[in-house]
């Protein structure tokens, strides 16, 4: 079958679905590529590196729609785009079904397939074509990036010559990937960075970042976030207004702030307001991100940077992604080429379109002539359950008071058990022969180096100690042989017997022990 | 030969042995430890033979070296999943041996007190037909005679309860006995009374000397050691061997109190202690005790288990094979089913290939993994797995959150995290190798039944654990061609 990648049409998109290092993984899974004119040169790939590749170059969108049984793309596509489509077809793209009635009305009467990207379940297996991840990602990145770009001093505190020069302080709202992201290149950078989420779980993650997570004063059973899939739900208004007194208390200090806050299927709920920007530093930024559904502050307009009256600037871009269009169309494509992969189990160039598997049922969105959205919940949850209260630290005075007690304890026992052991000894004296007695101390003696010795033996070797215990257990053969010489015929065939069957102990239970030593290998 | 130097040649040998058993503390030191013994048991022989009183050599040469081509046979054949049959298979013949010279050591006490009692002329009985250990009972008191037999009686009756018991036990781990735990009607009753009738005998030995009660107790033995461990079941079969190992060893040692031996009775108490050690540390690691292993089955829940919720999820090769192409840390676990089913080869391959490809792969080994103490770590070496990234249970338990892939490979209870969770499971409080904690697991099993135990394994049915069903070899062999 025949895959292929239209040029974007929206104005200003500058990723492609398709590169050539994802078309020549493609082809491994059986597929043909097909790629339209010019649609990589705005993320920097040439006709040229994809014939290279082995991708056949169309010249119009016509006939590259035409030609492709599957098509992948990155943007919702255009009613134009859509009525190409014919029955059997299957489209790979951002589709927005929630809000894309009439695209999904298309579609259905077309009879084509829609995956749309956006919809792959947040399940482990499903993290390589989770698309929405990996664009946050790079939106957080760059989030950062065009902060500074507009922000007119060092992220990293200096001692120069020149006088001393303050880190800057970075707020970020909403720890989610892009959050992450922005807390990772902030912290690269050297500035001071805080971040806040409703989740209190992802608080550990922030940390591992090198942020410094801000937390509410707040009381309240928070919702677990693996109830909805990771990401953050509803707030109630007491704590919607712990959570703003709290970004009043912040809002002077902090030069450049990154918001990040969207709740699925919502507006972009409103967290930095008038009166916070106000609060600000002249030539502090803020960076909305989730200014596409509206934004998280006040101000913000979309795909434009503001300049409040107080010298604040505010960046409402919502084509982050676009704006890196090399890297975030090597990520996509590779989203696009895992989500193959497993249409492809077989590898043979031909859609199995399973509507069992979770991943492939979750986002599609029409199928055969039907709408199939909204999908059934998936099966699984992968993300990390709230974590337990933990069991109380015990502070070094108890730990010390414990330990002491458990070294007493010990003492006692080792004591009454040399005492009993000693006395039992001195009453097996009084009454056994000397004779005996001698035996008895070497026996006592052995059996205290053979705890000694054993206790060392490494759990891997447990079987060798046994066969070569095994094996020199068989010693009871020089009982035998001291018993071989008699004037019983009896006595001999019992000794003899015995000789035998140690005989085949010792050189088996050696023999086998060398076998498994020799097998013992380091890396 | 001087009698001095056959005890010097006992000293070395002695010593040699102690460092033989030392040497194993780590897998390097552990190669020349076995030369150790080699040397230890060919001095021992060796002096014994030229020592004071012995004779038949030929014959003796030639019995050992009959039973060593014997032996040398069956260690090169053997294959590494049967190593616990093996190792049960040689503890009766220890045991056989040690009844032997017990009986023996009876005879000559008889034979002795025949000739003692023709005196010659002088007064002085005509001992120079005797055998070496004759001559040696002939100068004992009768306290020491009674001491004698004593001595024998409990060598017969730890050698004859460890012959049958490694039979059964070798019978059980070979598959050619139910390794389902079956008993008499009676039970542990018929246990305790011939356990009695032993007691009655070894009183009525000391004071007659008559052979019928040594010969009555000989039988009850044999029949303790058969029905003891008939009456346990497959999973506690490392408990069992490394149990029979220590009896073997007390045996050897209760022999060489009657042969006035110190040789025998060093090595019989090393070996018995360290069967015993061996038998205290897979007990723990099973929570459970000694007496209630020996006693056989588990005892019954105490209250309603948990109810197990959700379903088991089955993947397929290529979805495994995605997953550990991703992964960048996996851990395995084997356990017995990766035995029975040979696939310690596949599973090498596996590694090597997930390695190869600059991936963190390591092995998570439970104590009681397997049918003997430290069995896969043995057959992990076989395939040539590096022994550094086999790591024991308390190594790793805490890296699992921080695993992407975990495998469990025939293995049930020792990942059952009702230990932890339930504490009317039949498993509560026993060690588990946590790997629910990982990011993924996969679990190559057979089909959806319980393990070995009965016990219904709520791992199987977590959100995180997917199903691999099949035998754990052909599943593996599918799975390699797609890790690329």
């Amino acid at each position: 079958m025949k895959i292929g990648t239209p040029k974007e049409i929206l104005d200003g998109e500058n990723r492609v679905a398709m590169t050539p290092d994802s078309a020549a993984q493609l082809q491994k899974l059986g597929y043909e590529c097909l790629i339209e004119k010019g649609a990589g040169t705005a993320a920097g790939f040439s006709d040229a590196a994809y014939e290279a590749a082995g991708v056949e170059v169309v010249k119009t969108a016509a006939s590259l729609w035409k030609a492709a049984d599957i098509v992948a793309k990155v943007r919702i596509p255009t009613e134009t785009e859509m009525k190409r489509l014919t029955k059997g077809k299957t489209l790979i793209s951002f589709f927005n079904p929630a809000g894309n009635e009439e695209g999904m009305e298309l579609a259905k009467s077309k009879g084509a397939n829609v995956i749309a990207m956006e919809m792959v379940p947040r399940i482990s297996r499903a993290q390589k074509m989770d698309a929405l991840s990996s664009m946050a990602n790079i939106a957080g990145y760059r989030a950062v990036i065009e902060a500074g770009n507009n922000f007119g001093r060092f992220f990293t505190g200096q001692v120069t010559a020149a006088g001393k020069v303050p880190p800057a302080k970075v707020l970020i709202v909403g720890a989610g990937v892009a959050g992450l992201a922005a807390i990772g290149t902030s912290t690269s950078l050297g500035a001071i960075t805080y971040a806040f989420d409703v989740r209190p779980e992802v608080a550990e993650q922030v940390e591992s970042m090198g942020a410094e997570f801000v937390y509410l004063d707040f009381e309240e059973d928070q919702q677990d976030g693996a109830a909805t899939g990771g990401y953050a739900s509803v707030q109630s208004e007491e704590f919607r207004e712990a959570q703003l007194a709290k970004f009043r208390e912040l809002a002077p200090e902090m030069d450049i702030v990154i918001t990040t806050a969207l709740i699925p299927n919502r507006p972009a709920p409103k967290l930095w307001l008038e009166d916070m920007v106000k609060a600000m530093k002249p030539g502090s930024v803020i960076v909305d991100l989730a200014a596409e559904r509206g934004g998280n502050v006040e101000g913000t307009v979309a795909d434009e940077k503001v300049v409040t009256d107080n010298g604040v600037t505010i960046i409402g871009y919502t084509d982050f992604p676009s704006r890196m269009a090399a890297q975030s169309s090597s990520l996509y494509a590779t989203n696009i080429r895992h989500m193959m992969a497993d249409l492809t189990p077989e590898k043979d160039g031909k859609v199995n379109h399973d509507m069992e598997d979770d991943v492939i049922r979750g986002s599609t969105v029409t199928y055969e002539g039907e709408i199939t959205f909204p999908p059934p919940p998936p099966k699984v949850q992968a993300i990390a359950a709230q974590k337990k209260p933990e069991v109380k630290e015990l502070t070094p005075e108890e730990k010390k008071a414990q330990e002491i007690a458990a070294f007493k304890a010990q003492t006692k026992q080792q004591f009454t058990l040399l005492g009993v052991g000693g006395a039992l000894m001195l009453l097996v004296g009084l009454v056994a022969p000397a004779s005996f007695m001698q035996h008895f101390i070497v026996f006592v003696l052995a059996i205290f180096v053979g705890f000694q010795v054993i206790w060392n033996v490494s759990h891997s070797l447990h079987t060798p100690l046994m066969a070569i215990t095994n094996a020199i257990s068989s010693i009871i053969i020089v009982g035998a042989l001291m018993q071989i010489w008699s004037g019983s015929f009896l006595v001999i065939l019992l000794a003899a017997l015995s000789v035998f069957m140690a005989g085949i102990n010792i050189f088996g239970g050696f023999l086998v022990t060398r076998r498994m030593l020799a097998m013992f290998q380091k890396s | 030969m001087e009698f001095g130097f056959t005890t010097a040649a006992y000293v070395v040998a002695a010593v040699l042995f102690i460092l033989s058993l030392g040497g194993l503390s780590n897998q390097e030191s552990a190669k020349r430890a076995v030369w150790y013994g080699i040397v230890g048991m060919a001095l021992a022989v060796f002096a014994t033979l030229v020592g004071p009183g012995s004779g038949l050599w030929l014959l003796s040469i030639l019995l050992i070296i009959g039973g060593g081509l014997i032996g040398q046979y069956v260690a090169q054949r053997v294959q590494m999943t049967e190593m616990p049959q093996l190792v049960a298979a040689m503890h009766s013949l220890v045991g056989l041996a040690a009844v032997f010279v017990g009986f023996n050591a009876h005879f000559e006490i008889g034979n002795v007190a025949q000739v003692m009692a023709i005196k010659d002329s002088a007064g002085q009985a005509d001992l120079s037909d005797l055998g070496a250990f004759a001559k040696l009972i002939a100068k004992k008191t009768s306290a020491e005679l009674a001491i004698l037999h004593v001595e024998l009686f409990l060598g017969i009756f730890i050698g004859a309860i460890t012959f049958t018991g490694s039979v059964v036990a070798y019978g059980k781990l070979a598959g050619k006995v139910t390794s389902a735990a079956t008993k008499l009607p009676g039970g542990h009753a018929l246990n305790a009374a011939a356990a009695g009738l032993s007691l009655i005998c070894l009183i009525w030995y000391t004071s007659s000397g008559g052979f019928f009660p040594l010969i009555l107790m000989t039988l009850a033995a044999l029949f303790i050691g058969y029905h003891l461990i008939m009456g346990i079941g497959g999973a506690d079969m490392p408990v069992v061997v490394s149990m029979l190992n220590s009896y073997s060893g007390w045996a050897a040692a209760a022999i060489g109190f009657s042969l006035g031996n110190d040789l025998l009775i060093v090595v019989g108490a090393l070996v018995g202690s360290s069967g015993a050690i061996l038998s205290y540390i897979m007990c723990k690691a099973m929570n459970r005790h000694f007496v209630s292993v020996i006693l056989g089955g588990f005892g019954g829940p105490q209250g309603e288990q948990m109810a197990v919720e959700g379903e088991q999820i089955a993947i397929e090769a290529d979805g495994v094979a995605a997953a550990l192409n991703d992964a960048d840390s996996i851990v395995i676990i084997p356990g017995y089913g990766m035995a029975v089913a040979q696939a310690q080869q596949s599973v090498s391959e596996l590694v090597r290939k997930l390695r190869a490809k600059g991936k963190e792969v390591r092995f998570a080994i439970h104590p009681v993994a397997g049918r003997l103490p430290g069995h896969m770590n043995v057959l992990l070496a076989e395939a040539k797995v590096p022994y550094d990234i086999v790591l024991e249970m308390d190594e790793i338990n805490d890296d699992f959150p921080d695993t992407d892939v975990a495998i469990v490979i025939g293995s049930n209870d020792i990942v059952n995290p009702a230990a932890q969770e339930d504490p009317n499971s039949p498993i509560a409080g026993m060690p588990v190798l946590e790997c629910w904690k990982a990011k993924q697991v996969f679990v190559s099993k057979r089909g959806q039944g319980t393990g070995y135990s009965g016990i219904e394994n709520p791992l199987f049915f977590k959100e995180n654990t997917r199903m691999f069903y099949g035998d754990a070899k052909a599943s593996l062999d599918k799975l390699l061609p797609m890790i690329d």
